[in-house]
C-alpha cells in the first residue's frame, strides 16, 4: 500500500501535523488486553455494582422484564451497525421500523403523530418547551414542581439562554398539581404548562382540568410521561398538545441511567415545529410503498443556525428495543402488564401504611408511592442494603419539606415476598425509633 | 449493462416481502406471558375511576415467530458495516466489536439503577473514572464530562461552558466564528446558546484563512468552532496560530472531535491550543451507530473551564472510593437526567482495552493509510478540488461527471448497486457536489480495491451511458423514492383507513 501511494513509511502521512505536536511516546493508558481479560474486568466491575440486589427504585428508571427476543433482534448487525437511514433505498429496514415506532407511540399517547425519538425523557421535555415557545410566540413556561427534579434541572440548562422565564407551581396534599395556583400562574404570556403524569410521586394528574386552564389562556399543555408502562391502564393525556415521553420501561435496560429513549408526540398541526427525525411513507417510481426521512427542512443539516433544534443523532437502536417490546406485549399484554404493576403497588402501599405513613393517598397512583418514616430513609436504606435490598429513593435532596420521605416503586418483577421482607425491615426500624422516642422524655425527667 | 460493469462484491438475492406489523395483527394472537399474580387482584375501575384506560387502539397483536420474522426481514433490507465498507466521511463507520456488546450486557452493569447507593455503584463509577482518565490522556485535556448524550449535545455543553466562562469574566460576548466547511450542528448549537454565528472563509488550501481570522477576531468573539482535521480531511497546520489569535483577544478555541480518528495516539488537541472539545464515542471509539443512535458525546476541557462542567462529576473521595459530586456552584447545570449514555461508556472502554497504546496508534495509522490509498486509487478519475494532503478522509467532487449531467447523489445511488454504502454527499458546503470518503482502519486491502474498482467502473458508465447511472439504484428492492411527495403531504404513521396494500 505504501508503494501504491508512493511513500516509504506511514509517518510521511502524518507530516501535515507540525512536528512539535506529534506524539513521541506511547499514551499512558492500560495495556492492550485479550478478550478474556476484558470480559473478566467488566464482570468484576459488575460484582461491585449491586449485582443480585432486590431494588425498589423507580423515579424515572424502571426495572421491567425484557423479553429475550429484543436482544436477539437488536443484535442483528444490519440494525446494530447501520448508520442513520439517509440513503433510503439501502435502509428500508430501519425506516419501516421507525415508522412503526411512530405509529405505536401515537396510538399509546393519544396524539396524532410522534417523532423517531429524542435522547431521553429529560431532554425531550426541554425540547417540548422550546417547541411550545415557537408555536405560541410566547416566552414563559409554567412548570409543575412534581415534574422529575432532574428533568427540571435539564430544562433550566436549556432555557437559560433561550430567555424562557419559568414559574413553578406546587402540589397539594394529594401530591398533584395545585390547580388554584396553576390558574393564577397561567397568563397571556404563558407559552406552555409542563406537567408529569403519573407525576414524580407516582400519582395521576387530572390532565383534563389542567388542559382546560392552559387552553383557556391560549397556552399549550405538555405532559411528560416518565413511566411508559402506565399507558397500558391509565388514560393517555389526549387533551395535551405535546407529550414528551421516556420509553425506557419498554424493553430498555436500566443500564445505570442510559442510553434511554425519549420521544415527542404531538398534534398534526404542530408537526413543522417539532424537533428530531421523522420517517414518512411515500412511493418509488414504480408505485411501491417505501419510507424516507422527511420534513428535513426543520433540521440542522439543512437549516444550520435556523433549525428547530441542534439535535442530530437520536436513539434509533433503543427505539427499536421499544418497538419490539410494544409488539411483544401489544394491545392486550400492555394492559395486563400495567394491571400487575398496579396490583403489586396497591399491595405494597397497603403493607407499608400499617407501619409508616404513605403520603398522597388522595389521588389514584400507578406504580410508585411516597413513604414517610420516623427515621431518616438514608439510615433505613443502609440497613436494608445489609439484606441485599435497595430501598426507596430518599426525597430530602429534592423536596426537603417532605421530611423523612422516600419514593418506592414496584413493577411486575417485584414479588410479594420481596415486599414483605422490605416492609418487615422498615417496620422493625420504625418500632425501634418509636420506642426510643417514648423512652426519651422519661430519661430526661430522671 | 455489459458484464464489464458487473460488480464483484454484490449480486442479486431473494428479498422477502413484509408488510407493516399492524397489517399482520389479529385479535387473540400473543407473544407474551405474565407469571401468576402473587398479590390480590385489584379493581382497576374503582382505583382509577375516569383515569382508567379501556382501549389501546391499534396496538398490534402478533405471535412470537411473526415478530422474529418481521424484524429479521426488515433487517435484511438494511446495509451495515457487518456487510461491508461504509465510507461515510466524517461519520467514522468502523467495525463495532462484539465483545463490547457482550460486556455491556453483563447483569450487574445492565441492571444497575442510576439512583442505587454509591456504595453499590463502585463498578459503574470505576468504569466512568477509567474511561475519563483514558479520554483525558488521549485528548491532552484536564477535565471531562461524560454526560452529553451525543455529539450535538456535547457541542451544546461545550458552548454553554464557553458562555459561563465568559460570563464569569464579566462579558458573555456576542458571537461564535464557524468555518464555512463546518458540520451543520455547529451553527445550530451556537444559536441554541444565544450566540450569533459568523462565517469564516476557508483559504485556497481548504484550511482556516488565518489572515481572515485575524481581521474578524475581536472581543465580541466568544469562540471559534473548528474541526481538526477539518471536513476536507485536512489537518489545520496553522492550528497553533489560530489558537494564539483567539487567545490574544480572550476567545476560546472549540474543537469538534468528529474527526478524532485521524489523531488518536498521534497528536493531542490539548497540546495544540484547544480549550474545549467534544468526542463522539459512536465514531472514534467503536460504539455502534444503531441506525442513528444512541451516541455519546463527552466534553473535555482545559483547567480554567473545569468549574463549569455539568453536575454531577465523578470524584475520588478521601477513603479512596468513588462518588458523584453535586455541589458545583459555577456548573452550567445538567444536560440530561442521570449520568449520560452509560452503556456507551462500557463499549468505548472495552475498545480502548482491546487496543492499548500500540493498538490505538496502529488504528489511526491504518485509518490514514486507507484514506490515502483510496485517494491515490481514484485520483484522475474524479476531480480533487483541494490537493492538500489527506488525513483520514478524502473529498472529491463530481465536476468531471456533472458535465454529463450526473451528480454526486447519482453516483452514490449507483454505488449501492455495487454493494457499497454511499460516501457522504451533503457536505462540506465549500465543495459543490462533494464525494466525502472515509474508509476507516477497519477495511482490508481487498475491500478497498473492490471499492476503487466500483468507483472507476461507475465513472466509465457515466461516459458510456449516463442515463443508466441517473436511474440507479437498479438492484435494490425499491427504486428512488419520491421525497417531495413525502414532505408535501406527510404520512408519518399508519392508520387503518389510509393503509396502501
Amino acid at each position: 500500500m505504501l508503494q501504491a501511494i508512493g511513500i516509504r513509511s506511514v509517518d510521511e502521512l502524518f507530516a501535515p501535523i507540525p512536528a512539535e505536536y506529534r506524539l513521541k511516546n506511547d499514551l499512558s493508558i492500560p495495556r492492550q488486553m485479550a478478550e478474556s481479560e476484558i470480559v473478566d474486568w467488566f464482570k468484576q466491575r459488575a460484582k461491585e455494582n449491586g449485582e443480585g440486589y432486590t431494588s425498589f427504585l423507580g423515579a424515572g428508571a424502571y426495572f421491567h422484564y425484557r423479553p429475550v427476543v429484543i436482544d436477539a433482534l437488536v443484535q442483528r448487525g444490519e440494525f446494530l451497525t447501520a448508520y442513520t437511514p439517509y440513503q433510503a433505498e439501502f435502509a428500508q429496514g430501519t425506516l419501516q421500523a421507525i415508522f412503526e415506532f411512530q405509529t405505536m407511540i401515537s396510538e399509546l399517547t393519544g396524539m396524532d403523530l410522534a417523532n423517531a425519538s429524542m435522547y431521553d425523557g429529560s431532554t425531550g421535555a426541554a425540547e417540548a418547551v422550546m417547541m411550545a415557545v415557537r408555536v405560541t410566540g410566547r416566552q414563559t413556561a409554567v412548570i409543575a414542581r412534581n415534574l422529575h427534579p432532574e428533568y427540571r434541572e435539564v430544562l433550566n440548562t436549556y432555557a437559560t439562554h433561550q430567555e424562557i422565564p419559568q414559574k413553578l407551581v406546587s402540589f397539594t396534599a394529594s401530591g398533584t398539581v395545585d390547580l388554584k395556583e396553576l390558574e393564577r400562574a397561567v397568563d397571556a404570556d404563558t407559552a406552555c404548562v409542563l406537567i408529569q403524569s403519573p407525576n414524580f410521586f407516582g400519582t395521576i394528574e387530572d390532565v383534563e382540568a389542567i388542559a382546560e386552564i392552559a387552553h383557556k389562556r391560549g397556552a399549550l399543555l405538555i405532559v411528560s410521561i416518565a413511566e411508559a408502562a402506565s399507558l397500558g391502564i391509565v388514560e393517555p393525556p389526549r387533551q395535551a398538545d405535546i407529550v414528551a415521553m421516556e420509553a425506557q420501561s419498554f424493553g430498555v435496560p436500566l443500564g445505570f441511567g442510559g442510553p434511554y429513549c425519549g420521544v415527542l408526540a404531538t398534534k398534526e398541526k404542530f408537526v413543522r415545529q417539532m424537533p428530531g427525525r421523522l420517517a414518512g411513507q411515500t412511493t418509488d417510481k414504480n408505485g411501491k410503498r417505501g419510507f424516507v426521512l422527511t420534513l428535513a427542512t426543520r433540521e440542522q443539516h439543512i437549516r444550520r443556525e435556523k433549525a428547530t433544534s441542534n439535535i442530530c443523532t437520536n436513539q434509533a437502536l433503543v427505539a427499536l428495543m421499544v418497538s419490539i417490546f410494544m409488539t411483544v406485549y401489544g394491545k392486550v399484554g400492555l394492559r395486563e402488564l400495567a394491571k400487575q404493576n398496579l396490583a403489586k403497588t396497591v399491595y405494597a402501599a397497603d403493607q407499608f401504611s400499617k407501619h409508616a405513613k404513605v403520603l398522597f393517598a388522595g389521588a389514584p397512583r400507578f406504580n410508585e408511592f411516597v413513604v414517610q418514616t420516623s427515621e431518616d430513609p438514608y439510615a433505613i436504606n443502609s440497613r436494608l442494603l445489609g439484606h441485599k435490598i435497595v430501598g426507596g429513593l430518599p426525597l430530602k435532596k429534592f423536596y426537603p419539606e417532605l421530611g423523612n420521605a422516600a419514593l418506592w416503586c414496584c413493577t411486575e418483577l417485584t414479588t410479594r415476598s420481596m415486599i414483605d421482607t422490605a416492609v418487615g425491615l422498615v417496620a422493625e426500624s420504625e418500632r425501634s425509633v418509636r420506642t426510643m422516642k417514648d423512652v426519651e422524655p422519661e430519661e430526661v425527667a430522671r | 449493462m455489459t458484464t464489464k460493469h458487473m460488480t464483484r462484491k454484490a449480486t442479486r438475492h431473494i428479498s422477502q416481502n413484509e408488510g407493516l406489523i399492524f397489517e399482520k395483527s389479529s385479535p387473540g394472537k400473543a407473544a407474551w406471558k405474565l407469571p401468576p399474580l402473587d398479590v390480590p387482584e385489584v379493581d382497576t375501575a374503582k382505583l382509577l375511576g375516569k383515569q382508567e384506560r379501556k382501549d389501546l387502539g391499534n396496538m398490534p397483536e402478533v405471535s412470537e415467530i411473526e415478530i422474529i420474522r418481521h424484524f429479521t426481514r426488515l433487517s435484511t433490507w438494511n446495509y451495515a458495516i457487518d456487510l461491508g465498507m461504509y465510507p461515510l466521511g466524517s461519520c467514522t463507520m468502523k467495525y463495532n466489536p462484539r465483545v463490547n456488546e457482550f460486556v455491556a450486557r453483563v447483569e450487574g452493569l445492565a441492571n444497575g439503577h442510576p439512583y442505587q447507593a454509591e456504595k453499590i455503584s463502585q463498578g459503574a463509577l470505576r468504569i466512568m473514572k477509567t474511561l475519563s482518565d483514558c479520554l483525558l490522556e488521549i485528548t491532552g485535556m484536564d477535565a471531562i464530562t461524560l454526560q452529553p448524550a451525543a455529539g450535538a449535545q456535547g457541542e451544546l455543553t461545550g458552548l454553554l461552558m464557553v458562555r459561563a466562562y465568559h460570563e464569569a469574566q464579566g462579558n458573555a460576548r456576542k458571537k461564535v466564528l464557524i468555518p464555512d466547511s463546518a458540520h451543520g450542528t455547529n451553527p445550530a448549537t451556537a444559536a441554541t446558546v444565544g450566540y450569533a454565528v459568523e462565517n469564516l472563509k476557508s483559504n485556497e488550501r481548504g484550511m482556516v484563512d488565518v489572515a481572515a481570522l485575524a481581521a474578524q477576531m475581536n472581543e465580541d468573539v466568544a469562540a471559534l468552532m473548528v474541526t481538526n482535521p477539518n471536513t476536507l480531511g485536512v489537518f489545520e497546520q496553522e492550528i497553533h496560530k489560530i489558537a494564539d489569535l483567539l487567545h490574544e483577544k480572550g476567545g476560546l478555541l472549540y474543537m469538534d472531535g468528529a474527526n478524532m480518528n485521524a489523531l488518536v495516539a498521534k497528536a493531542r488537541p490539548g497540546d495544540f491550543g484547544v480549550d474545549v472539545m467534544h468526542l463522539n464515542l459512536h465514531k472514534t471509539f467503536s460504539t455502534p451507530h444503531g441506525g442513528g443512535g444512541p451516541g455519546s458525546g463527552p466534553v473535555a476541557v482545559k483547567k480554567m473551564l473545569a468549574p463549569f462542567l455539568p453536575t454531577p462529576v465523578v470524584i475520588t473521595k478521601a477513603d479512596g472510593t468513588l462518588g458523584f459530586e453535586y455541589n458545583r456552584p459555577q456548573s452550567v447545570g445538567r444536560v440530561r437526567a442521570f449520568y449520560g449514555n452509560f452503556g456507551m461508556f462500557i463499549r468505548a472502554l472495552a475498545y480502548i482495552f482491546a487496543n492499548g497504546p500500540e493498538g490505538l496508534r496502529e488504528t489511526t495509522e491504518d485509518a490514514v493509510l486507507n484514506a490515502n490509498y483510496v485517494r491515490k486509487g481514484l485520483e484522475g478519475t474524479f476531480d480533487l478540488p483541494y490537493d492538500t494532503p489527506s488525513m483520514h478522509e478524502v473529498v472529491f467532487s463530481d465536476k468531471l461527471q456533472s458535465k454529463k449531467g450526473v451528480k454526486t447523489m447519482d453516483l452514490a445511488k449507483r454505488l449501492i448497486d455495487y454493494g457499497f454504502h454511499p460516501y457522504t454527499t451533503a457536505f462540506p458546503l465549500i465543495v459543490p457536489g462533494a464525494l466525502m470518503i472515509e474508509p476507516t482502519e477497519s477495511e482490508p486491502l481487498e475491500e478497498l480495491d473492490l471499492f476503487i474498482e466500483a468507483m472507476k467502473s461507475i465513472a466509465e458508465e457515466v461516459e458510456e451511458d449516463p442515463q443508466y447511472v441517473l436511474d440507479a439504484p437498479h438492484n435494490t428492492r425499491i427504486s428512488r423514492l419520491d421525497e417531495t411527495a413525502a414532505a408535501r403531504k406527510p404520512v408519518l404513521r399508519w392508520k387503518p383507513e389510509t393503509s396502501v396494500l
